[in-house]
């Protein structure tokens, strides 16, 4: 049985219109014209002046923290939902599976505006700490999607084997289940981290004066001028989500 | 089973961060939808149904219309363009398999605002489309499709075409190659063994995948907002003008509601459908 010719070129032209975007955006980056659509020579001059350029790195810093800090705490969670899920059943599961999908399926839009209202009505001045928070709830999800999957296929009795070798319940995740958990684990982290830095909508609603972001950044330059920077700048952004994301699935893949 | 029950308290962090976290903050969207607009853009808790039914303007249903159009469209164009791409994956050799899949969900995970920016790049006056249809000759005013719904049309797809590969994979890779080679063998013609075989067995991943599409075309923001022009506002616009300009929270929150209403349809209708398991 073989696939048909034209079946193969869709699919390649499909290739072709998800990537080409992309890589006309990091070859232009290097361009050495102002005016960024004629091609006029190789030039790392936009780059250089990101380096330079203070409320960029400020910007950067500020994604970095968020990303870091809310990781973490959706690791955690995540984690935590995971094993529940998994190995402990309690009344009322399907319910919280379908709510914990919620945060995932639904448009980003309303959970900036369901963010930014919690913030206000109990007056959490919006700063990075909001910010934190409103990452962390919708990342954590992933990662209890992520861990849970990796969880499923572990098989029960390598940890009923332990246990009846006499650890502990605490002692034979620690020792058993965690170990072959891992992969999934990081996997699950590198994906937070790459959504948590890439997110603007949540971040622009619950963002507060001096906690801007990076894409909270890029977003304020298109609408005000576009300059070659932001080819630069968007370049780096997605090298560096593409590269976390190679990296999470290599990770998975032991 | 005795590794079972052993830590019952496991949950409770985790079901108390999305209670109070997510829950709460969706009920106050909906509490705040029943008041109304205070002078200084403050809410005043009175129920009341004005926000709503100030939705049935023409202005407001418009817009509306114009984002349930726009997502069917881009849901249409996705299964079209990712059908043959999603069989072509599920067919080709396992180990090949891994590497295509990883093509197409690289893009799903790359930031979404520089992707759409891509396009203003690409679409601009005086962008790069048109520097090269007017360098080959092909064209001699400068095309105009920023700013107007093709755009839009063109940026959705584009954004949310994995969405639809990544399930109708996971269910043509479940289909059986033989079921195909028997219609051949009984002389179907190439139309009737897509129609009569393929099709119906991938119906729980044509679903999903358009339900998975749908959602977020309908909701969505940055598209629009960075593609369309000042007419081409989809809900997600109005939402953001409404909370983030006008400061008119309560038609704000009637609106995320009617939106929500929408998604909650789309997802029961997924979920009726039987399945929830292609979602990694």
């Amino acid at each position: 049985m073989k696939t048909g010719r034209w079946v193969i070129a869709a699919s390649a032209a499909d290739l072709l219109f998800l990537y080409l975007p992309i890589a006309i955006l990091i070859v232009f980056s290097f361009n050495a014209s102002k005016l960024s659509a004629r091609w006029q020579g190789f030039s790392l001059q936009w780059y250089a002046q990101l380096f330079t350029n203070q409320a960029l790195l400020a910007a950067t810093e500020n994604s970095l923290i968020i990303a870091v800090v809310s990781t973490v705490l959706a690791g955690l969670l995540g984690v935590l939902t995971a094993v529940a899920l998994e190995r402990q059943p309690f009344r009322g599961q399907t319910a919280f599976e379908g709510f914990l999908l919620l945060p995932i399926v639904m448009p980003e839009i309303m959970m900036g505006v369901a963010m930014l209202l919690f913030f206000v009505m109990i007056k959490l001045p919006l700063s990075l700490v909001t910010m934190t928070i409103a990452h962390t709830v919708f990342n954590f999800p992933v990662v209890a999607l992520i861990v849970r999957a990796r969880l499923h296929k572990l098989d029960p009795r390598l940890e009923e084997a332990a246990r009846d070798l006499g650890a502990t319940p605490w002692v034979a995740f620690r020792r058993v289940t965690l170990p072959l958990l891992m992969p999934g684990i990081v996997g699950a982290l590198l994906m937070a981290f790459t959504l948590s830095l890439d997110d603007f909508i949540i971040s622009f609603f619950t963002a507060g004066v001096g906690s801007t972001t990076l894409p909270i950044k890029v977003y304020g330059m298109l609408k005000t001028a576009v300059t070659p920077e932001v080819n630069a700048l968007s370049a780096i952004l997605v090298l560096v989500s593409m590269a976390l994301v190679a990296a999470a699935t290599w990770v998975q893949r032991k | 089973m005795n590794t079972k029950k052993s830590f019952p308290w496991l949950i409770v962090p985790p079901a108390a961060t999305l209670i109070f976290l997510f829950g709460v903050p969706l009920l106050l969207v909906l509490a705040v939808s029943f008041a109304s607009r205070g002078t200084y853009g403050g809410i005043e808790w009175v129920g009341t149904l004005t926000n709503y039914t100030s939705i049935a303007d023409l202005l407001y249903l418009r817009i509306f219309w114009r984002s349930v159009w726009l997502a069917v469209v881009t849901t249409a164009i996705c299964l079209v363009m990712g059908f043959p791409m999603a069989y072509a994956i599920a067919r080709a050799p396992k180990r090949r398999q891994g590497i295509l899949l990883l093509l197409v969900i690289i893009p799903f995970w790359t930031n979404f605002l520089v992707r759409t920016y891509a396009w203003m790049f690409i679409l601009r006056t005086e962008g790069l489309l048109n520097t090269v249809l007017m360098s080959l000759g092909l064209i001699h005013e400068p095309l105009n499709i920023l700013f107007t719904d093709w755009a839009v049309l063109i940026g959705l797809v584009y954004g949310y075409l994995p969405f639809m590969v990544l399930p109708l994979y996971a269910a043509l890779e479940r289909l059986d190659p033989s079921l195909i080679e028997a219609a051949w063998d009984l002389y179907a013609k190439p139309v009737q063994v897509f129609t009569r075989v393929v099709l119906p067995l991938s119906k729980p991943g044509v679903i999903a995948g358009c339900v998975l599409v749908f959602i977020p075309s309908l909701g969505a923001y940055i598209t629009p907002d960075l593609l369309g022009g000042a007419r081409t506002m989809m809900i997600g616009n109005l939402i953001q003008h409404q909370y983030l300009v006008v400061r008119d929270w309560p038609f704000g929150s009637a609106l995320s509601f009617v939106l929500m209403a929408g998604v909650l349809a789309a997802v029961l209708y997924y979920l009726r459908a039987g399945g929830a398991r292609s979602l990694t």
